[in-house]
């Protein structure tokens, strides 16, 4: 099965839970003055729900036939060969990003940042440790006086043990 | 008009504005010749700066000057490179790309210039013609017009943007409403589908949703597959002889006077939009030319280059209509925009021009001038501004991804957000990996809510169902709604029978 119609399975799901929870649970809560009115909260997600059923099974069925295959240029990419791409770099740099958005609070802008954009580049293949150290350094210390001072925007600059 | 073209002129020619068309279009040429960041990406990333200005119309300037920008730099891209960092500009590689291998790239370029500045200002002329009276049109609409016409607008969307594939573009409508149900709607006043959890009580932000679903995967694939950026290693070579010749001026003018009526109109209608119109555009000037004209395009014809470039501009254009009119965005990058100025406390739609005239006169007045800048600011830069072509993919992509997180961290200051921001752009990744179209996700979360309201306010004036009924231009949009959804599928099936030899019914 293409990954299009696995797609459309979980989605499927989804829109089950989505529609039990609109079905079944919310409409308990609803004070009793609310359930004279005609609308809902629970009335539009209900319509929903449905309807994407119905549209998920009509692509997981494949009721709709795509076009006659489409040129493969050499920049479209196609997961059936995500094996021939760079997948670990892309898992890493994911992971840097998660890692960054949970030390951005504790670490302080400055740090995090530095490391981010230093880990970034090394993870990429870049071997060139000054200019690396140098441009993430710099670029940490601009963005952060742009947001800070510029927009007044407030990022804490420093790790959280040197206060503020 | 004169008097709202006045007050436009005084809003437009402060200090402050001219300096934010200038910035924008400057900052949207420059991050739009980046491979991977379009003018969707762009916007995102500048809209937590726009709110910070507090100034509607001045962060609208701005936004509409880094888009002008983003869709210029794009095609720069497309002619030195042949890597569009946007599609709208693909057709402009076409044309622009065999030109400047034959050593023509200044030329090109300038044609481009001259073409994007054609397209927009003869766009944004139309705008203003065209808009006011179609808001006083939509004047008249209740909400249950209003109910209908977005449904039209997102079948719309799902029927043009889905590389024919509609049920795919629908199920990502569907998924886009769906996910503007989650949190604490000002409707009822009790939280949704937030699952007990604090982080979705006032819902996804939209910021967020729209730098997962462009910026991230785009960044992502770049980093899969380094032959999409393959140009942007040693790019950047000598670029002399920006001029063109009065004959080849002469070819040209009937193109782009054709294709920036062509484009606008194409950019009116929702779901359409730059990428269509360019297309259309060169499609229509191919076959328009004749003989050895014909045989030049897709070798560097000057007439291949001119008319996708202006029927981009004016198509961009085009797309502001149906925001500014009836506060329906008929495109991804409107979509963003439409949700920036709802930050701003500004709400597009008909009562934009009578509520608050210098908003919508000055936008259209920066218009001009940010096509202005455009052509004299950025030409003349355009061969230093092409060095930024040489910033090696290593320190590219880290920064792609540190402003993309920067962007959903400033509005929100809630580093919660930039988990959710990488869970949905894996997510968007693998949508974007199976063929399913993420515009229509986008458009369908920030219509959500508004199409909610206009159905629940309907249903509660009528007591049911009946104002489908008894208002007749509600029924005659919802059944326009699915004609569009069907059409496709009914041509495209009934292309299969013909193909199979079997007679048909009519």
């Amino acid at each position: 099965m293409a990954l299009d119609r696995w797609i459309a399975l979980v989605f499927i799901t989804f829109c089950c839970a989505y529609g039990y929870l609109a079905f079944f649970t919310m409409d308990d809560l609803l004070p009793p003055f609310m359930q004279r009115n005609p609308v809902w909260p629970s009335t539009f997600p209900k319509v929903l729900s449905v309807m994407g059923v119905v549209v998920g099974l009509i692509v997981l069925l494949g009721l709709e036939k795509p076009d006659a295959a489409k040129e493969a240029s050499a920049t479209d990419i196609n997961y059936r060969r995500l094996q021939d791409y760079k997948l670990g770099q892309a898992l890493m740099l994911l992971a840097l990003m998660a890692l960054y958005a949970v030390a951005l609070r504790p670490a302080g802008f400055l740090l995090s940042t530095f490391t981010f954009l230093f880990a970034g580049s090394a993870v990429l293949g870049e071997r060139r440790w000054a200019l690396m150290a140098l441009v993430s350094a710099l670029a940490a210390g601009c963005v952060w006086y742009l947001v800070q001072e510029v927009l007044g925007i407030f990022l804490r600059p420093l790790p959280f043990v040197f206060g503020v | 008009m004169l008097e709202g073209i006045m007050i436009g002129l005084t809003a437009a020619f402060s200090i402050q504005n001219l300096l934010m068309v200038v910035a924008g279009c400057l900052i949207g040429t420059f991050i739009g010749m980046l491979p991977g960041l379009g003018p969707m990406s762009i916007i995102a990333i500048m809209i937590p700066i726009a709110i910070k200005l507090g100034d509607p119309t001045a962060a609208l300037i701005l936004l509409a000057g880094v888009y002008y920008g983003a869709i210029f730099g794009g095609s720069t891209s497309s002619i030195l490179l042949n890597a569009p960092g946007v599609a709208g500009t693909v057709a402009t590689a076409f044309d622009g790309y065999p030109m400047a291998r034959k050593g023509q790239a200044g030329k090109a370029l300038t044609i481009a210039a001259v073409a994007s500045f054609a397209g927009g200002t003869i766009g944004a002329i139309l705008l203003m013609i065209f808009a006011p009276a179609l808001s006083s049109v939509a004047l008249l609409f209740h909400s249950a017009e209003y109910f209908g016409l977005m449904v039209v607008g997102l079948s719309a969307i799902a029927a043009f943007a889905g590389t024919g594939q509609v049920a795919k573009a629908l199920m990502m409508t569907l998924l886009g409403l769906i996910l503007a149900t989650v949190g604490e709607g000002a409707l009822y006043n009790m939280p949704r589908f937030t699952l007990g959890l604090m982080d979705l009580q006032s819902g996804i932000s939209f910021i967020t949703l729209a730098m997962a679903m462009f910026a991230l995967p785009e960044a992502m694939f770049l980093v899969l597959h380094p032959a999409r950026s393959a140009g942007a290693e040693g790019g950047g070579g000598k670029i002399t002889n920006l001029r063109f010749s009065r004959a080849e001026a002469w070819a040209m003018a009937p193109v782009i006077g054709r294709q920036s009526v062509q484009g606008f109109f194409i950019g009116v209608l929702p779901g359409a939009g730059a990428t269509i119109a360019s297309f259309l555009g060169y499609a229509v000037e191919r076959n328009l030319a004749k003989g050895e004209e014909q045989a030049e395009f897709g070798k560097g014809s000057i007439k291949g280059l001119a008319a996708p470039e202006t029927a981009n501009n004016a198509a961009c254009t085009g797309s502001f209509v149906p925001l500014l009119t009836l506060g329906i965005p008929g495109s991804g990058t409107t979509a963003i925009l439409l949700g920036a100025l709802l930050a701003l406390n500004v709400t597009p739609g008909p009562r934009l021009m009578t509520d608050t005239p210098e908003v919508f006169w000055a936008v259209i007045i920066s218009m001009f001038i940010g096509n202005v800048v455009l052509l004299v600011l950025n030409l003349p830069l355009i061969p230093y501004i092409a060095k930024i072509l040489a910033i090696p993919r290593n320190f590219l992509i880290p920064f792609i991804l540190f402003f993309t997180l920067m962007g959903a961290y400033i509005g929100q200051n809630n580093a919660t957000e930039l988990l959710i921001l990488v869970g949905l752009g894996i997510g968007a990744t693998i949508l974007r990996f199976a063929d399913y179209p993420l515009a229509p996700l986008l458009i369908g979360f920030i219509l959500g809510t508004m199409l909610e309201d206009n159905f629940a306010r309907s249903m509660q004036l009528y007591r049911g169902l009946d104002f489908i009924v008894e208002r007749p231009m509600t029924m005659g949009l919802l059944i326009l709604a699915a004609f569009l959804v069907l059409l496709p599928s009914y041509r495209a099936y009934r292309a299969r029978r013909r193909a199979e030899g079997v007679a048909d019914g009519d």
